[in-house]
């Protein structure tokens, strides 16, 4: 045992009750200098439960004793391993699919609806992955790229009756335009000032949104999308076809698993792609890439314009399900919530993001009756979840170590 | 002519308190390159920490008293407080992450932002909470130029503060150390100076600065709101790194430029987008000069 | 010589993740002496004043100073005991005044006043130094670079001193000059010095015993003059 590490806990624990003791007062004097702790009791109770709970996992985790516990653990996780060398890869895709297919069967609306906000950011988590994750620039107003897709499908469903396919491709162009935009003035910007650059962006594209009047009809929203639709054909009277809106959840369920399955196929795909490993090649050292014949420039712009499209696709979905879009569901917090699954989940790691964004919409809503609370547990969730893991759930795996680790 | 005079003035005292704010942002960035989420928070809870103070003595009979005594009074316990508290929130939230990546320790002070300000929100309500308005009243006029006593209090202040943190920073034992532990780690703790007590020191005094910034806030606008953290954080963030992040003077000018630009932008252009000019006009100097107006070059006041 | 040391490494293996570029160095420095450890680039020898410091973690062994364990203390705990490092690349601070990086050599002390006292010191041996207090660190030379890093170090009023491959890209004569001071420190303040250096030749002439370092291992160990009459370390290090 080195000395001096032994009173880290000891010290982290007097911080943590510092902290709790300043915040005691803030949150129980009101402003007419009464003090009501009623309230803020319930909050305390909660928070020092859980902390509490952390306490004792930290504590049998550290302590010998804990390996009681720890030994079946092992043995299981070795199982499972085992059974994951006799499983191939493909017969674990196969499960993963036919469950997600046979999912709208077995459950009920709500969590089918749960499921396709799950599968909504799986999509941007991607989408973001590509620009964080592999091309290494932090961007904190990626969800405008959702807003300008969302947007596009909106409008036109309104003005011009486009169906939702046709607006697919057009929402991604255009978010792939807007991550352009975007990305050409922030090109030579290094990390910390790119990230204030793209939140600025963001905000603009919501202040915009919600202030063009003519065009969004401001904060009040667009109403009366139109939702997907198919050709199908039926034979009541005569053999013909009829354009059938898609209303249903489940269908709605299908459509978002199959843009789903499709972005992950595509940032699989671009992972280990020429580009991918170019864009790996500037996370690690940009001076290096460029040395080596890596085209920056365009390179840059299209993890921009990648990261955009899928976060535009997903935009034309929510908008098309929703059947309603506000700036609203555009704000700061929607994209720090998006990048909270992408590290939480574990940057460039694609299973990782899957579950990072099932973590992250799934557990708020098993805390639906503590509604006012979630945030706060959410927030600080967050500051826990990274001093435990600040690789994330599942770390993607690569080769040597970062160069931003390395600075540490 | 006096319409500008008139704005310049609304737009220094804004710019003054962007300054405040920004200037947290920077000497953290400065000392441990991290982005803190959480600074506007504490700009929050100083205004309502004041808010609270304020209101005590008016119930109290003091305000009208010794109007200058509790003013001044409130604000240094709002700002020791807040100095406290983000002294508590480094040593929870930050500093056992100080070797993960900087992703990490980002999404943590997210994490703990979002904490703050939901914590603010369920135990203070979610309406506006209005600030006593004795210190609203009285200007002086120079022909059709207003300058209410508020707003030369709020300069003032500013303008004091900003001068004793230059003080702090460039002439004290304790501000040298602070540049020191920004510019070498290692090579400050080879001399035994400790970096942990350093960045909670540098953490403290940004959020006595911002606290005092939540202080004026609230008086100038007459009411704190839990959510009032995020906007004016963005903002003095994006002054830091206008100025050129990690640069004292820097922050001050940026913060005094975005002030400007976002109060002749709602004069002269339109009040509905003054939150956008902010962000233009750093996207369009951050392209020219990509590491700011101050940044790296001219590296005299970098901490 | 007294029988206490005031460093003794025992066994010690340190790194950087999973590569031990320490693999169980002991060594011994009494009070009073000029102790050299010389070896190639990457031997470990900077990783063995840092692994001291407590800067490069220790993975296993002991380090005791003045007889007490320091391994596993806090890095700026050690200079308040007197034990002082001037790492490779001087690492002056860029943006500080000279007088400034002076200042901050003794931020750990609490005797101010004796501070104005020492500075003229440090001054009397680097007047170079005077004449650019008000300057920028980062505007000096190599060689002034060098002497505001010792100079800085002296501040601490250390009894060790570690030193880090002084000569490291400085002319011939600014060399000389640096040993000279280096000599007159452990001569007048008997100040106990464990020199660290590439340039063998220089090294051992100044110090009185030496230790070879290779691939994280000590290979010899021995008086310095033999060190330099032995053809071994002539062929490998002298040149010959």
């Amino acid at each position: 045992m080195i000395p001096g590490s032994k009173h880290i806990w000891k010290k982290y624990a007097i911080a943590m009750i510092w902290l709790l003791v300043l915040l005691w007062p803030l949150l129980g004097i009101h402003a007419d200098g009464t003090l009501t702790f009623s309230e803020t009791w319930s909050v305390w109770i909660w928070i020092a439960g859980v902390l509490l709970g952390l306490l004792m996992l930290v504590l049998a985790h550290r302590s010998s004793t804990s390996r009681m516990v720890r030994a079946p653990v092992a043995i299981a996780m070795e199982k499972i391993n085992r059974l994951g060398k006799v499983m191939p890869g493909k017969v674990w895709m196969v499960l993963i699919i036919s469950v997600s297919l046979l999912f709208p069967f077995l459950t009920d609306r709500y969590a089918q609806d749960v499921a396709i906000n799950v599968l909504v950011y799986v999509c941007l988590g991607l989408g973001l992955n590509i620009v964080v994750g592999l091309a290494g620039m932090l961007d904190l107003g990626y969800i405008a790229f959702y807003g300008v897709g969302a947007y596009t499908y909106a409008l036109l469903s309104i003005h011009y009756q486009f169906s939702f396919w046709l607006s697919l491709p057009i929402a991604a162009c255009f978010a792939a335009i807007a991550g352009c935009i975007i990305g050409y003035p922030t090109l030579r910007m290094r990390g910390d000032y790119l990230a204030i650059v793209t939140l600025g962006f963001g905000e603009i594209v919501r202040i915009i949104l919600n202030n063009w009047m003519e065009l969004t009809n401001g904060p009040n929203g667009i109403l009366g999308i139109n939702a997907p639709g198919l050709m199908l054909p039926q034979f009541s009277n005569g053999i013909g076809f009829e354009y059938i809106y898609l209303k249903k959840l489940h269908y709605l369920y299908y459509i978002v698993l199959l843009l789903c399955v499709f972005t992950v196929i595509a940032v699989h795909r671009l992972n280990f792609s020429r580009i991918g490993r170019a864009w790996e090649a500037i996370r690690e050292d940009e001076t290096v890439a460029e040395l080596m014949g890596v085209n920056i420039f365009r390179l840059k712009l299209l993890a921009y314009a990648m990261g955009a499209v899928f976060g535009g696709l997903a935009g034309a979905f929510f908008a098309a399900r929703m059947r309603f879009v506000s700036p609203e569901s555009f704000t700061f917090i929607e994209s720090a919530m998006v990048l909270a699954m992408v590290v939480l989940g574990g940057m460039g790691s694609i299973p990782g993001i899957i579950l990072g964004a099932m973590a992250l919409i799934v557990l708020p809503e098993l805390f639906r009756e503590v509604e006012l609370y979630r945030m706060l547990a959410f927030g600080a969730a967050m500051t826990v979840m990274m001093l435990f893991r600040p690789k994330g759930l599942i770390p993607a795996k690569r080769v040597g170590t970062r160069s931003e680790e390395r600075e540490g | 002519m006096e319409f500008f005079i008139q704005q310049t003035i609304n737009g220094l005292t804004l710019g003054g308190i962007y300054a405040l704010i920004a200037l947290g942002y920077t000497m953290v960035y400065g000392i441990i390159q991290l982005i803190n989420f959480a600074h506007g928070e504490f700009f929050a809870a100083g205004g309502y920490l004041g808010v609270i103070l304020l209101s005590f003595l008016v119930s109290r009979g003091y305000l009208e008293t010794h109007p200058w005594l509790c003013l001044g009074g409130s604000l240094v316990l709002a700002m020791a407080y807040c100095a406290a508290l983000a002294m508590a929130v480094e040593k929870v939230a930050y500093k056992p992450l100080r070797f993960a990546s900087r992703l990490s320790v980002l999404l943590s002070a997210l994490g703990m932002s979002i904490f703050l300000q939901n914590g603010l929100m369920l135990t203070q309500g979610v309406y506006d909470k209005p600030y006593p308005s004795i210190f609203s009243h009285g200007n002086i006029e120079f022909g059709n130029i207003t300058v209410s006593y508020l707003q030369i209090i709020i300069l003032v202040a500013t303008v004091s503060l900003l001068v004793l943190l230059n003080i702090l920073v460039f002439k004290t034992r304790i501000g040298k150390a602070m540049r020191a532990t920004a510019q070498d780690k290692v090579m400050t703790s080879l001399l035994g100076i400790s970096s942990n007590r350093i960045i909670s020191i540098t953490f403290a005094i940004g959020a006595a600065l911002a606290a005092a910034a939540g202080i004026m806030v609230g008086l100038y606008y007459g009411s704190v709101r839990y959510d009032m953290g995020f906007v004016p954080g963005i903002k003095a963030f994006a002054a830091a790194v206008l100025g050129g992040i990690g640069n004292i003077t820097g922050a001050m000018l940026g913060g005094l430029i975005i002030g400007m630009v976002e109060i002749y932008g709602a004069g002269y252009i339109s009040g509905q987008y003054k939150d956008v000019f902010a962000f233009i006009i750093l996207i369009g100097v951050l392209y020219f000069r990509p590491t700011g107006i101050m940044g790296e070059n001219i590296d005299d006041t970098r901490i | 010589m007294p029988n206490q040391p005031i460093l003794e490494l025992k066994n010690v293996s340190s790194g950087y993740g999973s590569i031990d570029a320490l693999k169980g160095v002991s060594l011994k420095v009494f009070p009073g002496e000029i102790v050299t450890m010389i070896g190639a680039n990457g031997a470990g020898k900077t990783t063995t004043l840092m692994t001291i410091c407590g800067i490069v973690p220790i993975k296993a062994g002991e380090i005791y100073y003045d007889g007490k364990p320091i391994h596993g203390c806090e890095p700026d705990t050690l200079a308040p005991k007197g034990l002082c490092q001037v790492p490779e690349g001087r690492r002056i601070f860029p943006r500080l005044k000279v007088e400034d990086n002076l200042e901050m050599g003794a931020f750990f002390r609490k005797d101010r006043q004796n501070m104005e006292k020492d500075m003229d010191h440090v001054f009397d041996l680097f007047p170079v130094l005077k004449e650019r207090r008000k300057q920028l660190g980062g505007t000096l030379s190599g060689g002034e670079q060098q002497m505001l890093a010792i100079g800085r170090a002296l501040m601490s009023k250390p009894r060790l001193l570690l030193l880090d491959e002084p000569s490291l890209g400085l002319a011939p004569l600014i060399v000389k000059r640096i040993f000279e001071i280096i000599h007159e420190i452990n001569h007048r303040e008997k100040t106990t010095i464990l020199l660290v250096e590439q340039n063998a030749n220089i090294a051992l002439q100044s110090a009185s015993r030496g230790y070879v370092l290779e691939t994280g291992i000590i290979i010899m160990s021995d008086d310095a003059g033999a060190l330099l009459q032995n053809p071994k370390i002539r062929k490998a290090y002298l040149g010959e």
